[in-house]
């Protein structure tokens, strides 16, 4: 393989990213990359990332050999890179971190985020008061009403909170209202977006900091195992967790990358957000990527157990690394995913977030087809603290 | 002379500036749609900005927004919006339609089969939001083979080599946005509009239009003294929200009339400027 050197200067993994919003963005996006590709090669900028992801987030996490359910399930040996002990509890946070350095050397005394579940939305909140900036927050308000304990940390956190009311309510009408705000306040605000989805440079961006996982993975790899792991694993939603550990294994050709979507009630059934394994091209929120939509081009709501998959689109970069074939994409069901949740807690002691829990259950299907030396490396991206409600209503318990 | 050209050049001639009102396709309902259409011509419009309705309008307020949400619950599409124009045509030859829209529902179709199926409909111009020039190239030839003018946005904060761009690409007219900030605000400048309009007719050879943020007979009027087309969306779409089946053709005709009557009251020494 070539070196792997995308995107291009203006976005593009092959044909998908890019620059797709409407004037009245463009100069503010022009401004945001000249200002990262600044920094991105900053000494000092670089320098205080890591410090900060070393002292405030606890990096690095850890890769943790699941040794009991690996036996169980009597295959391959599975290991986990343990992002859900970052500070708050999830990948997130070295994106927010990033990106909220950026903002003050900006000048932008205002971040404004969207949020789906609220991960991100806490994350975002986080970071604007480590560093005293303000902060709002969009989120569907079907959203603000399943996810109160994140609306109610955000708050916590000195965020604002603003319910959409607009089209599904959810994650794709606060990120419609975040732009519009950005554009109205562009002055003043920096637009922190959760995913390697929107307009360049947040692919590129968002990537670049979340490139620590799998950065870490590879040392740690080396160190602990003398090898790299026969496969990755990891969920995609927009597919930050996923693009990070995959990025540094790119050029390793002989490492299997596995995203693995959620295919909620099923892929034949209108319930799912398998946007890779059943999606069409076209372009949202400021790409050119696959999408949920009907013939029309209309997008489609979708389905997700887990809120932090529960989106139509993709990140561009997933999308260039199914079509050439260096990344394969799966996608598993909400009862899979909940099969998995329950393995995990039970087997090793570790409650993953739901999302996580997509890669654990795909983790669980590859295993045992695979002999015992082989080593499977699964991003346990996030814990599970926050999908207690879920996992109980599940059982039919009410908390 | 296409149907844009000639309504600018025939302005020209009366020293008076274009009124062009945007309504959403389908909202209410198609046949409205078509009525509408009609309606806004008796009413002396010059030009129409048909909306292509789109499940994520990103760049629209929440009243263009809603609109668009009222005509996709009758599933309106884009076969829907060219039969929308196809009916309008045949009673009406002259009067230029300018479709607005999102990329998405144009890719699903495909850049060549829009553009012929736009063109047999009666369409003279499409401007999409979220097609900057650089990410459109081939979507213009496509325009260009049928004769249909690509409409761009210019912006408060485009720089002058992005100007540059787009006056080469750019047909019909250019419609700059008069604001920061999304459909159906509030907040106008109109001495900023002025300096500004006067840096883009240094590149900009063809009409320019604003619009976002135009609400009332007094701020159509100020700005029809400064650009040679005056866009008004969110106000006429509210009518349209408001009025029921009985009264929409009563309550926009008399809206529009009143928009027309002060776009023509401009004082004559402060035109264009060309």
């Amino acid at each position: 393989m070539k070196t792997y050197d995308l995107p291009d200067k203006r976005g593009h993994f092959g044909p998908y990213g890019g620059t797709f919003v409407a004037e009245t963005l463009i100069s503010a996006l022009d401004e945001l990359c000249t200002k990262y590709e600044y920094y991105r090669d900053d000494a000092e900028f670089q320098a205080e990332f890591f410090h900060e992801l070393k002292h405030y987030v606890g990096r690095p996490s850890p890769v943790y050999h699941a040794r009991r359910w690996s036996a169980y399930l009597g295959g391959a040996q599975i290991l986990l890179k343990r992002e859900d002990l970052n500070h708050t509890g999830a990948h997130k946070i070295n994106n927010t971190v990033g990106q909220a350095l950026l903002a003050r050397r900006m000048g932008k005394s205002r971040i404004i985020a969207e949020t789906g579940a609220g991960q991100h939305g806490v994350a975002s909140a986080t970071v604007a008061a480590r560093y005293g900036m303000e902060c709002v927050v969009y989120m569907g308000s079907e959203d603000v009403k399943r996810q109160a304990t994140n609306v109610y940390r955000m708050k916590l956190l000195g965020a604002t909170v603003i319910p959409v009311d607009s089209g599904s309510r959810t994650l794709k009408d606060a990120l419609n209202e975040a732009m519009r705000d950005w554009v109205t306040n562009v002055n003043n605000t920096y637009y922190i977006i959760g995913t390697v989805a929107g307009p360049h440079p947040y692919p590129m961006m968002v990537r670049d900091f979340q490139a620590i996982i799998g950065n870490e993975a590879k040392k740690q790899m080396l160190e602990e195992y003398g090898r790299q792991p026969d496969a990755l694993i990891a969920c995609v939603g927009g597919g930050s967790n996923a693009i990070g550990l995959f990025y540094p294994y790119i050029g390793e050709e002989n490492v299997r990358m596995i995203g693995v979507e959620a295919a909620g009630k099923g892929i034949d059934t209108q319930e799912h957000a398998a946007t890779l394994v059943t999606g069409r091209p076209g372009v949202l929120h400021g790409n050119r990527t696959y999408l949920i939509q009907d013939e029309n081009g209309q997008i489609i709501e979708t389905h997700s157990i887990s809120a932090g998959l529960d989106y139509p689109g993709v990140g561009p970069e997933h999308a260039w690394l199914k079509d050439c074939g260096r990344a394969e994409y799966v996608a598993v069901t909400d009862d899979e995913a909940l099969a998995a949740f329950h393995a995990l807690c039970r087997f090793e002691g570790i409650i993953p977030a739901l999302e996580s829990s997509h890669a654990l259950a795909y983790a669980a299907k590859l295993a045992p087809t695979l002999n015992k030396n082989q080593l499977l490396l699964v991003n346990l991206s996030g814990r599970g603290d926050k999908d207690m409600i879920t996992v109980a209503q599940q059982s039919g318990i009410t908390l | 002379m296409n149907r844009i050209e000639s309504v600018f050049s025939r302005l020209k001639s009366q020293n008076r500036a274009a009124l062009i009102p945007f309504i959403t396709a389908g909202d209410p309902d198609s046949a409205a749609t078509v009525a509408l259409m009609h309606r806004l011509t008796q009413a002396g419009v010059d030009l129409i900005e048909l909306g292509v309705p789109f499940s994520d309008p990103m760049a629209d307020g929440p009243t263009i927004q809603r609109s668009s949400e009222r005509a996709l619950k009758h599933h309106i599409s884009l076969k829907d919006v060219f039969a929308i124009v196809a009916e309008f045509r045949k009673t009406n030859q002259n009067t230029p339609v300018v479709l607005m829209g999102y990329a998405n529902p144009i890719e699903a179709m495909g850049h060549e089969n829009f553009a012929q199926a736009a063109s047999h409909a009666g369409v003279d111009g499409v401007l999409v939001v979220d097609y900057p020039p650089e990410e459109c190239a081939e979507w213009v030839a496509h325009l260009k083979a049928q004769h249909i003018d690509p409409i761009f946005l210019l912006s408060p904060t485009t720089p002058e080599s992005r100007i540059k761009q787009v006056a080469e690409l750019a047909r019909g007219y250019v419609y700059y946005v008069s604001l920061k900030g999304v459909t159906g605000a509030s907040h106008l400048d109109l001495q900023e509009v002025g300096n500004r309009l006067s840096q883009l007719r240094a590149h900009i050879k063809i009409p320019i239009g604003v619009g976002f943020g135009i609400r009332d007979e007094q701020t159509a009027r100020s700005i029809a003294e400064q650009a040679d087309a005056v866009v008004i969306g969110s106000r006429i779409v509210e009518e349209i929200e408001h009025s029921s089946k009985t009264d929409l053709l009563m309550n926009v005709g008399a809206l529009v009339e009143s928009l027309r009557r002060a776009v023509d009251t401009r004082s004559n020494s402060s035109a264009t400027g060309k």
